[in-house]
């Protein structure tokens, strides 16, 4: 069980911290409300009123996003592979190359289907 | 954890600490191959999409699909001949560093999804008559002027073939896998471009998103359930493999809470996607919702793979266990048996009715699944193969019959229709036979079959009631045959359209399947025998 504690320690800073921190902003923060701040937030689109019909709304936002999630995974595979490099040879040379070709497979269609074209 | 690093490395080179405990990892590219194939034709199919003329997409993506799902199933049979995994007698091989099983039953599971995969794939690629059923543009609100311009200009999404092909690949990794991550990557896999291609369907695309978006959710949720299984499997046995959850399983007496929650929400997990009752609610709705190709690829691919799945995980994780499930997979397979016939009585449309039986055929693997034998797992291989065949034949032709807004679904236009196209409601009411288990149909010999490893196991009120619950269905199957060949006619009713060659084929092969299995069980079921005798790799 002590090797709980540490994870049980840093669950009460992280509350700790949450409780803190909203707690001091109503306490201390200045009040000057208007209509932008009382809309739910939805990644920068307006999220009422919808178009007559439900509508369409740009989904940029949304592919940006993606690609950066993609982007970033790749990261964080190839990190590790980068520090053992030596040591997995041939075979980890392999693998990495076909799980680049596979994310830039996925970059190719967007970049054809037009995705990185922001207008 | 630290305590296994070496000293050396520990003293010497603080900064390559993990370099030196990692040893390379070793894959078995070739007992890997059919699985690679699907996916390198997935992705292949994306390059096409990105760079390849829109006409010349079609049949690029056909020969493609097509020839990735030939080309795996010739390699399946290759493995499954070798003599280098299956010497003297072997259960057969643990590739890629422990993560997937190589053996007897799971190639004849990955067999079976790929040639009923190449069936579904000649539904799907049929776009006779002008009419491919699937939409032409996703985007567009249903009703808009934008739908009707995609329609005018004739645009298709030909992204129908790589997502198909990349759920096809998660369901030969799903039964295939040896550990439960694995296991939960391949269940995404092979639902998420599922979810997407139920909402897909060319006519009633309300009812299409609906279904779509109801597939979603409640997938996502046993998806969430199936994880939170993992996290108390692991919790319990501080591993993933399923072997190590067995022999955890037999030693370990302490911890049971955590093993048997994980073992409950698991079962979750693969109960919902063979859509046992009581997790069947999605079932009838996505059926009817998704574009008919894939009801097909659902009722089939996915359901056996799913029940690939749930065999390897209660035979080798659980089986250990069998008297602590049993009794509950006893309840679900006999509320799944009746609850699914029962209800399919009331059904006015056809896909509707095809989900119920779906149900209830679910009902009675479950009652081999639950003898936990060799014979058991041999009958259910069996069934699955023979209940594939007569499903896919069975939606291939339901898209055969159409009225001017698309598919007759409802049951009532089906009144006559054995007047006017005799032979499209000769052969579907030869699949209906066939699902209610008559005699020289295939549904005959698999029932058969399930029924006699339940009995086998001792669980004869299981085989009374799926007798029962067959009497049940019979009702209904029978009763759709009344209506084609002894009702008059609608006036203005559905057109049946001739088969273009390929859906034609689908069509011809699935009632070949169904007669040829039905007369001569013989070389399938030793086949199926022979897979099973070792049952799963540990």
């Amino acid at each position: 069980m002590n090797s709980y504690v540490p994870i049980l320690v840093l669950a009460l800073l992280a509350v700790g911290f949450a409780v803190f921190s909203v707690v001091l902003g109503t306490l201390t923060g200045p009040k000057r409300w208007n209509r932008a701040k009382l809309q739910a937030y939805e990644s920068g689109i307006e999220p009422t009123p919808q178009p007559p019909g439900g509508g369409r709304f740009p989904v940029k936002y949304y592919l940006t996003a993606m690609l950066f999630i993609l982007f970033d995974i790749e990261i964080v595979f190839l990190y590790p592979w980068a520090v053992t490099f030596q040591k997995l040879g041939a075979f980890g040379l392999v693998e990495m190359v076909t799980f680049v070709v596979t994310v830039l497979i996925a970059y190719a269609y967007v970049w054809r289907r037009g995705g990185l074209e922001w207008d | 954890m630290t305590g296994s690093v070496g000293h050396a490395g520990l003293v010497g080179h603080p900064g390559v600490l993990a370099a030196s405990t990692i040893a390379a990892p070793h894959i078995e590219y070739s007992q890997l191959a059919p699985m690679l194939i699907v996916f390198a034709a997935a992705l292949a199919g994306v390059l096409v999409e990105a760079f390849a003329p829109r006409s010349a997409r079609r049949s690029l993506h056909i020969v493609l699909a097509l020839g990735g799902l030939g080309a795996a199933f010739i390699l399946t049979i290759l493995i499954a001949a070798s003599s280098s995994i299956f010497a003297g007698g072997g259960a057969g091989h643990i590739a890629a560093m422990g993560a997937v099983g190589v053996d007897r039953p799971t190639l004849f599971i990955q067999g079976t999804i790929l040639v009923l995969a190449m069936l579904t794939m000649l539904i799907i690629a049929d776009t006779a008559h002008g009419l491919s059923p699937f939409v032409a543009q996703a985007a567009a609100v249903p009703g808009s002027a934008e739908e009707r311009e995609g329609l005018l200009k004739g645009v298709t999404h030909t992204e129908i073939y790589p997502l198909t092909m990349f759920a096809v690949g998660g369901m030969l990794l799903f039964p295939a896998a040896n550990d439960l991550l694995t296991m939960f990557v391949a269940l995404e896999v092979l639902s998420l471009p599922l979810y997407l291609l139920c909402g897909l369907a060319r006519r009633r695309r309300l009812l299409s998103q609906e279904a779509a978006m109801k597939y979603f959710l409640l997938g996502s949720f046993s998806s969430a359930f199936f994880l939170f299984g993992i996290a108390m499997l692991y919790g319990f046995a501080g591993s993933v493999r399923l072997s190590a959850i067995a022999s955890a399983a037999s030693t370990n007496t302490a911890n049971e809470t955590l093993l048997l929650a994980g073992v409950a929400l698991l079962g979750l997990g693969l109960l919902f996607k063979i859509g046992a009752v009581p997790f069947q609610g999605w079932k009838p709705d996505v059926y009817q919702g998704a574009p008919t190709p894939i009801t097909a690829l659902m009722a089939s691919c996915v359901v056996v793979s799913a029940f690939g799945a749930l065999l390897r995980v209660f035979y080798v994780a659980f089986g250990t266990l069998t008297w602590d499930w049993r009794p509950v997979l006893w309840v679900i397979a006999i509320l799944t048996m009746l609850l699914g016939a029962v209800i399919a009585i009331t059904q006015t449309d056809v896909k509707r009715l095809l989900a119920y039986s779906s149900i209830t055929h679910a009902g009675y693997i479950l009652t081999a699944v639950v003898a936990s034998s060799a014979l058991g797992l041999s009958s259910s291989l069996f069934y699955l193969a023979t209940y594939g065949f007569s499903t896919v034949g069975a939606f291939a032709l339901i898209t055969l019959v159409r009225d001017p807004s698309g598919e007759a679904l409802h049951l009532s236009r089906w009144a006559g229709l054995g007047k006017r196209s005799p032979l499209v409601a000769a052969t579907f009411a030869f699949f209906l036979l066939a699902f209610a288990g008559i005699p020289l149909t295939s549904g005959f010999t698999g029932k058969f079959a399930v029924f006699q490893a339940a009995e086998a196991s001792g669980a004869t009120p299981l085989v009374i009631i799926g007798v029962l619950a067959s009497a049940i269905a019979a009702f209904f199957y029978v009763r759709i045959i009344v209506l084609m060949f002894f009702s008059d006619p609608v006036p203005d009713g559905p057109a049946v359209v001739v088969p273009s060659a390929l859906t034609g084929t689908a069509v011809a092969i699935g009632a070949a399947a169904t007669l040829f299995l039905g007369i001569i069980p013989g070389p399938l079921l030793s086949l199926a025998n022979n897979a099973a005798t070792h049952l799963f790799v540990r």
